[in-house]
């Protein structure tokens, strides 16, 4: 069954396959389709044989950053005696994605299997999944998943009758979108502001509550179960070397067919929106695609031919981020999207870094400015110069994330912020 | 009300819900005790149920005054200060009493591009309010919201814990309606 739309491009493996089936949500039906069988056989392997499954098979975590799985849980320290967490990342807050929705609400079983594997390969007995609290209709089918599997001993003591034990625990966040940060997702479960911290200590020597900790997206978990069941080979025969496997994109913004599909990586980026997505509606043209979500570099309809792997499109200048292209047709004021792209970041900003804090709110008053024809002569160059000050001085990202997209539409699109200055403004150097 | 969750959720439980209590007692009831009790079960260092606890001060009473705030505190041995400065960094947990129904349209990017802002005036007409005020009937409170997570739906909305997709200016009064 397909959801939303159907595509001959599609790759339906297990992260796909039930979405749409309200049935995949029961552990009795879950059972019948082949749930729990690779957490069977994983209780009964040694924790690094399963680490070593998953680093074979070139899986990278789908949150944005694009780590390999199996080389982070290798971090995690072995015979040390402390407890080791799990943190599963269903945080979910880039524009532009809602792919995490989907498998929570689809098919939470598959999540779980994921965790208490995952649990299992770092040595942890308590996995703790952060759902981001706007998710209350999904958290609810997650819930009621977790209930019914410490019910049949899949959680809980001795995970399917072996003789290791392991907790879940549902945690849901409440509006914040840095709590998406692997840092701040930390700070947050342990009550507090999610403030992103300095790395080291990195969470593989001191993560939640001080102790050996990963985090992981819920793509990335959910994929966990299928690669070892089929194993490493098998999720090699689709993607390239460097981006194995498939991936759920997120497409979002001037489409036909919006929605979830789950693609092979390495698909053209142009086939994805044209193809798959039936391109903008009303038979507009494309003007421009951010490809990775918000906080990724804006790509021009002449830029659609790059390859989706996550080396395809840091050549083309920009980032896989989490794979949600977000199309702009022919008529979409740019200055107006990425305005309300900052406005964004200035409200979830943490407010740590100055740069971050004062940088972000600044870029979306001028930008409101400009869009509203009061411009001053030097906006433009100031906004270059402050994507300058922006970039890799902060603690995490977030202040990054807004200069991609702000300053590759000055690159690419600089027309229409010149069109929208005042006739007897200068707009010099820019 | 608490006494059948599983403590596996019990940090996960809705928290926006229409029908509430503003002054509902907190900590100091069975329900109350067992909630504080169940949340501390989960995590290795009590500060961990700050935000699960706050939560649920707003599941019962609809919003976080200043005075649950150092319920909280006290249940937690934290300062009211620290409390606060937690309860005010997300956006979720409810500084004020709100509406019955807390509409949030999100504006953002997808959904910028698919007439949110035509949404979101049309719920401000329809219910008579201006932006984050609430009708006089205590009925509706509408607010601007960040990304919801559902951009491939846009326009989503959110009224307490339920997704509104694919919402047009059109289908607005049509959604209110439903709520009666």
């Amino acid at each position: 069954m397909a959801y939303p739309h159907d595509h001959e491009l599609e790759v339906r493996t297990l992260l796909s396959r039930h979405m749409g089936d309200p049935k995949a949500r029961d552990l009795e039906t879950w059972r019948r389709y082949g749930g729990y069988e690779a957490l069977k056989q994983a209780v009964e392997m040694d924790p690094d044989e399963i680490t070593t499954v998953v680093k074979d098979s070139g899986l990278r975590g789908r949150g944005g950053a694009g780590f390999p799985t199996g080389m982070k849980w290798s971090f995690m320290p072995k015979d040390d005696g402390q407890q080791h967490y799990l943190c599963c990342n269903a945080d979910e807050s880039e524009p532009g994605a809602f792919k995490d929705r989907e498998i929570l609400r689809w098919t939470p079983h598959l999540l779980i299997e994921g965790c208490l594997i995952a649990a299992r390969a770092i040595r942890a007995e308590h996995a703790y999944i952060y759902v981001r609290g706007e998710y209350f209709p999904y958290t609810r089918i997650l819930n009621a998943a977790v209930v019914e599997a410490y019910e049949a001993g899949i959680i809980g003591e001795k995970v399917m009758g072996s003789k290791w034990s392991c907790d879940i625990t549902v945690h849901i966040g409440a509006g914040a979108y840095i709590a998406g940060e692997e840092t701040g997702l930390m700070s947050s479960l342990m009550g507090g502001r999610a403030e992103p911290w300095i790395k080291p200590p990195f969470p593989a020597q001191a993560g939640v509550f001080g102790k050996p900790t990963t985090v992981n997206n819920v793509e990335t978990l959910a994929a966990v179960p299928m690669i070892l069941s089929n194993g490493a080979d098998w999720y090699r025969q689709w993607g390239t070397e460097k981006s194995a496997g498939t991936k759920l994109w997120c497409c979002s913004g001037h489409l036909v067919r919006p929605g979830n599909y789950e693609l092979a990586l390495g698909v053209p980026l142009g086939e994805i929106i044209h193809d798959v997505c039936g391109g903008p509606p009303n038979g507009k043209k494309v003007k421009a695609v951010i490809p990775g979500g918000s906080s990724t570099a804006l790509l021009t309809a002449d830029e659609l031919e790059c390859v989706t792997t996550y080396e395809g499109l840091a050549e083309a200048g920009s980032s896989l981020g989490t794979a949600s292209p977000i199309v702009m047709d022919e008529d979409t004021n740019i200055v107006a999207a990425i305005r309300r792209i900052a406005e964004f970041y200035a409200h979830e900003s943490c407010g740590q870094c100055v740069q971050c804090r004062e940088g972000t709110s600044w870029i979306a008053k001028i930008l409101r400015r400009i869009e509203r024809g009061d411009g001053q002569p030097d906006d433009i160059d100031t906004l270059y110069h402050m994507c300058e000050q922006m970039t890799g001085r902060t603690i995490c990202v977030l202040a990054d994330s807004v200069v991609f997209p702000l300053k590759s539409s000055l690159d690419k699109f600089l027309g229409e912020y010149e069109a929208l200055m005042p006739r007897s403004g200068v707009v010099a150097g820019a | 009300m608490s006494g059948r969750i599983h403590p596996a959720v019990v940090s996960a439980q809705p928290f926006q819900l229409p029908e509430r209590d503003p002054d509902a007692p907190l900590f100091d009831t069975e329900a109350g005790k067992e909630r504080v009790e169940m949340v501390l079960s989960r995590y290795p260092d009590k500060r961990a149920a700050t935000l699960p606890l706050i939560a649920y001060v707003q599941e019962l009473r609809g919003w976080v005054s200043p005075e649950a705030m150092v319920e909280v505190a006290e249940q937690l041995d934290l300062t009211p200060a620290y409390v606060r400065s937690v309860a005010t960094f997300y956006t979720m947990y409810n500084k004020h009493p709100v509406g019955k129904y807390l509409i949030q349209v999100c504006t953002n990017i997808s959904c910028h591009l698919n007439r949110a802002e035509e949404v979101l005036e049309r719920f401000l007409e329809e219910t008579g309010t201006l932006e984050g005020e609430t009708t006089e009937d205590g009925r509706y409170t509408v607010i601007e919201a960040e990304c919801l997570g559902a951009c491939g739906f846009a326009t989503v909305v959110q009224i307490d814990n339920e997704y509104y997709e694919n919402v047009s200016p059109e289908k607005v009064p049509e959604i209110l309606r439903g709520l009666e």
